[in-house]
């Protein structure tokens, strides 16, 4: 693989492959050693000009226990917030002779810029771009889902026929256009909820189901897992919905429904948590939360990426 | 220096075939003609004439960004791509909304000799959708502006717009309207629509194109004053501008050669040369577009020539400037569009491209090729087909979003008030030209 | 190219029992002994030498494992990315075990390499051996086997097929030259 720039075009086979290598790195992640020399000598470098410790912190151990060398290169305060441009600091990047760059940016398509453009020419994985793609998240919740349901058994398996409803702002979420993207591949069923303001526009062309009603799409679709995606407080101001108060009436997962949720389903969260508003503190810290967990299999999953991305021939070089 | 040019051979817009004599900057003479002694012959054979095209929206960025552009290489551009009157919009710095500006752009054009450059005027001050403009003093300056326009930014002031409507009317003015509701398309980025979404890019209505002009027809119509549309680009605006018409009302519409074969797809690429405002369209509404092209619904063709340097292209989408350059493509890309596809003969080209824009535009004597009138003449070659390539930008800036692209046709010739600009498919040389424009102009003084 | 049928079933099961004895032989009986496949055949030639063994002198403890050195390699660079397989270390660890890495083929050695980097992250055992079908030569490390179950000198440009039941519906060992 010579990028991961979104969930969309890995085909099934790519993502279960990618899922099965996570597997075996999250055995090495149970070891006392936990490091392997897979990528020493490769440099990988975190360019984030958003921030983001959680998900830095993240790549930057995935690196680490793979051996590479990793330079943190945080665009604020640095001559990218002074006007350099994404090219010249793709052109040092490459002057420094980065094998890998890791790329969070609030410009959608940065990474895949980055990519097709010449001015750098190592493997660029995706880490957020705007409200784009964020590939990795996807796949340590396909990961977290593959688990919870298959547990030992689940290396080669897809997981076709689990419904997930994803509640929240979808609109500015490019974890829920990820995880729709991988979810469809790997056979699941995936239901938007949230009020019309906080669905993509031309959504119905996608291939999820959107709903308006949370109690609906629980008491009806029964899920198998239930998303909870970050409310953040600024699209109030922009209209999308009147209060938090409402938002978290008719959209939040509280104690309620939780309650009334089939006890074997899953409750998950990328995280940071709004406790109270998008999830109850009941919800988010039952046994049925994974969210702790996938922050876990994030190392993994993102050891995987890395490997894919790096330690074999180079493609197309 | 060759006073005398002899065409022969062309085939004129109707499809007949004629030797075509310029002379003294004017067209002497056409029909059959014998070679007089002295003059130049161009060999026309299987190149269709067309009047020298006349552009109504070019941004020549000159003054205050001529990094990307100067009115020189902007009008070198515009005889690349065949264009022998260039109108420029009103968004430089200092804005052109005083008579200064633009009897300094109109001077520029002169001395750089490839085009008439017709400057447009702002109809706001500083294009701030306030106050209105010196609209008065611009069209009685030397430059005698008849078209306004805030172009890049819409009057959406809805009495401002009123006014605007009804002061031009004084002296058969025209504003030229940048069709965009401003809060509708805040830091909008591409058409929206799913795939919009898909991309996360802020999508940009067509909505917001479309109830500003359902707004200034009727502001129109109320009035009875005339309306320019700049670069129409949705079906829904398409239906909008045929109603009015139908209507009565006196309205005019135009779209850019780009909105007529490129779609919203290409911003799957994130390349910002596929950037530009209004944004790329559906499939739909190309052939939208088109069939009102053809049914006469549009009423012109132009091109939006909008440069920029590569700094701000070569970046990320959002960042990226709006806008591509499209003065030397644009003839190849009607003929790709609408020709090749049978919806428009090369007689309405001449009337897209040439007689209309410079009806609407105030320019007298141009868009026909007849005995008398200024040699103004396009030679343009129908049988070619090649891939779009840097080297045939003859402006500052890159920005096509042609580039690596097969279209067809090329222009081999443009002549300009009887001299020659571009020569076989080279610009030529601006000292060249600018000693033609000085011999033209004191000529014209010493008759 | 042509294709010569070195080993059949027969030969790899007398091969495999002859290493299982061998190994039961120099560790003296089945004390501390752990028996690591590395994938994807050597995995299943050391499940038919535990197998063999526990028919010999039967143990309840777990005998054998797998060990994927994927992740060790020196070589992932010039190959198009491998694919990783799990690892399976017995109940017990290395710690003070003998083991007996089995692979099919013997080559540069390289692989075997690996497996003891990858060995040593997981403790320290008190030996480590080495059993393979085949040693082919052209050894580019410092690495001998133990247990051999055949010796097949080959030129670099012939390539060595094992194929097992398990996996691939027959036992055979060819050679393409
Ligand atoms: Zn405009």
């Amino acid at each position: 693989m010579r990028h991961l720039l979104s969930t969309k075009n890995l085909s099934r086979d790519e993502a279960i492959l990618l899922l099965d290598i996570a597997e075996d790195m999250s055995d090495t992640q149970l070891r006392e050693v936990k490091k392997l020399p897979t990528l020493r000598g490769k440099t990988v470098v975190n360019l984030f000009f958003e921030d983001s410790t959680r998900t830095r912190v993240s790549f930057e151990a995935a690196a680490k226990r793979l051996s590479a060398d990793v330079i943190n290169f945080s665009a604020k305060g640095s001559s990218v917030s002074k006007g350099e441009s994404l090219k010249d600091t793709a052109q040092t990047l490459a002057a420094i002779g980065a094998d890998g760059v890791i790329i969070r940016h609030a410009a959608s398509g940065a990474p895949q810029r980055l990519a097709e453009s010449r001015w750098i020419d190592a493997g660029i994985l995706n880490a957020g771009d705007g409200t784009h793609e964020h590939p990795t998240q996807a796949l340590l919740d396909a990961f977290t889902m593959r688990r919870r349901i298959h547990g030992d058994a689940s290396r080669g398996k897809d997981l076709d026929g689990i419904s997930v409803a994803i509640v929240g702002d979808i609109t500015h979420s490019r974890v829920a256009r990820s995880n729709l993207w991988l979810l469809r591949t790997l056979g699941a069923h995936v239901t938007f909820v949230a009020p019309a303001t906080l669905i993509p526009f031309g959504a119905a062309e996608w291939p999820a189901t959107i709903s308006y009603d949370l109690d609906q799409t629980l008491s009806e679709g029964r899920p198998d897992v239930v998303m909870l995606l970050r409310i953040q407080a600024e699209r109030m101001d922009a209209a999308f919905f009147p209060n938090e108060r409402e938002y978290s009436r008719w959209w939040g997962l509280d104690d309620e429904r939780f309650a009334a949720m089939r006890s074997d389903s899953i409750v998950m969260h990328p995280g940071p948590m709004n406790r109270g508003l998008e999830i109850s503190s009941t919800a988010a810290d039952s046994a049925q939360s994974t969210v702790l967990e996938q922050v876990t299999n994030g190392v993994s999953v993102r050891m995987a990426a890395l490997y894919m991305l790096l330690a074999g021939e180079r493609e197309g070089a | 220096m060759i006073d005398t040019i002899l065409i022969t051979g062309a085939t004129l817009p109707g499809g007949s075939q004629s030797d075509i004599l310029v002379a003294g900057g004017v067209i002497r003479e056409l029909g059959s003609i014998a070679a007089p002694a002295g003059s130049r012959r161009i060999d026309a054979a299987g190149l269709v004439a067309l009047p020298g095209l006349v552009d109504l929206h070019t941004h020549l960025r000159e003054p205050g960004f001529e990094q990307s552009e100067t009115v020189l290489t902007g009008s070198q551009a515009a005889a690349a791509g065949g264009f022998t009157s260039i109108f420029a919009m009103a968004n430089t710095l200092p804005v052109a909304d005083t008579a200064g500006v633009v009897e300094q752009v109109l001077s520029l054009g002169q001395q750089a000799g490839y085009a008439t450059v017709r400057p447009i005027g702002a109809v706001t001050r500083g294009l701030l959708g306030e106050q209105l403009s010196e609209i008065g003093a611009m069209a009685h300056s030397r430059a005698a502006v008849r078209v306004f326009s805030d172009d890049g930014k819409c009057v959406h002031d809805s009495l401002l717009m009123r006014r605007a409507l009804e002061y031009v009317s004084s002296f058969d003015g025209v504003i030229a309207q940048h069709a965009q509701d401003p809060r509708l398309t805040e830091a909008a980025q591409m058409n929206e629509g799913s795939l919009s979404s898909e991309l996360g890019l802020k999508g940009w209505p067509a909505v917001a194109e479309e109830s500003i002009i359902a707004r200034d027809v009727l502001l129109a119509e109320h009035v009875g004053a005339r309306l320019h549309i700049c670069h129409l680009s949705t079906a829904g605006s398409v239906e909008v501008i045929r109603w009015a018409k139908a209507r009565g009302i006196r309205v005019t519409a135009e779209a850019t050669p780009h909105h007529l074969l490129l779609t919203e797809d290409l911003v799957r690429s994130y390349d910002a040369r596929y950037k530009v405002n209004p944004p790329l369209r559906r499939d739909e509404d190309v052939l939208a577009l088109r069939a009102a092209i053809a049914d006469g619904t549009i009423d012109i063709i132009a091109t939006d020539h909008a440069p920029h340097p590569s700094e701000s292209k070569e970046c990320e989408w959002d960042s990226a400037a709006f806008g591509m350059v499209g003065l030397e493509s644009a003839l190849s890309v009607v003929q790709t569009a609408l020709v090749d596809t049978n919806l428009v003969g090369w007689n309405d080209v001449a009337r897209l491209l040439s007689a209309t824009p410079a009806a609407i535009g105030g320019l007298i004597g141009a868009g026909a090729i007849r005995a008398g009138a200024a040699a103004d003449i396009t030679l343009h070659d129908p049988s070619t087909s090649s891939v779009f390539d840097v080297t045939d930008l003859a402006g500052k800036s890159v920005n096509s979003p042609y580039l690596g692209r097969q279209l067809s046709g090329s222009v081999r010739y443009t002549l300009h008030n009887g001299y020659l600009t571009l020569d076989d498919g080279l610009v030529v040389p601006a000292e060249v030209v600018a000693a033609s424009a000085r011999a033209g102009s004191q000529m014209e003084m010493g008759e | 190219m042509s294709t010569r049928v070195v080993l059949q079933q027969a030969d790899i099961t007398r091969a495999l029992t002859r290493i299982s004895h061998e190994i039961l032989e120099s560790n003296r009986g089945t004390d501390n002994l752990v028996i690591l496949g590395i994938p994807t055949r050597g995995v299943l030639l050391g499940q038919r030498i535990a197998g063999i063994i526990q028919g010999i002198e039967p143990t309840e403890r777990q005998l054998v494992g797998q060990i994927d050195v994927t992740m060790y390699r020196d070589d992932l660079a010039s190959h198009p990315t491998r694919t990783s397989s799990p690892t399976d270390i017995p109940v017990g660890g290395i710690e003070g075990a003998t083991i007996v890495l089995v692979d099919d083929v013997l080559y540069s050695g390289r692989t075997i390499r690996a497996a003891l980097d990858a060995l040593a992250d997981f403790g320290r055992p008190r030996a480590v051996r080495l059993a393979a079908l085949i040693d082919r030569g052209h050894r580019e490390l410092p690495i001998r086997a133990d247990f051999i179950g055949k010796n097949l000198p080959s030129a670099v440009s012939e390539r060595i097929n094992v194929r097992l039941q398990e996996l691939d519906g027959v036992d055979e060992v060819t050679i393409d030259s």
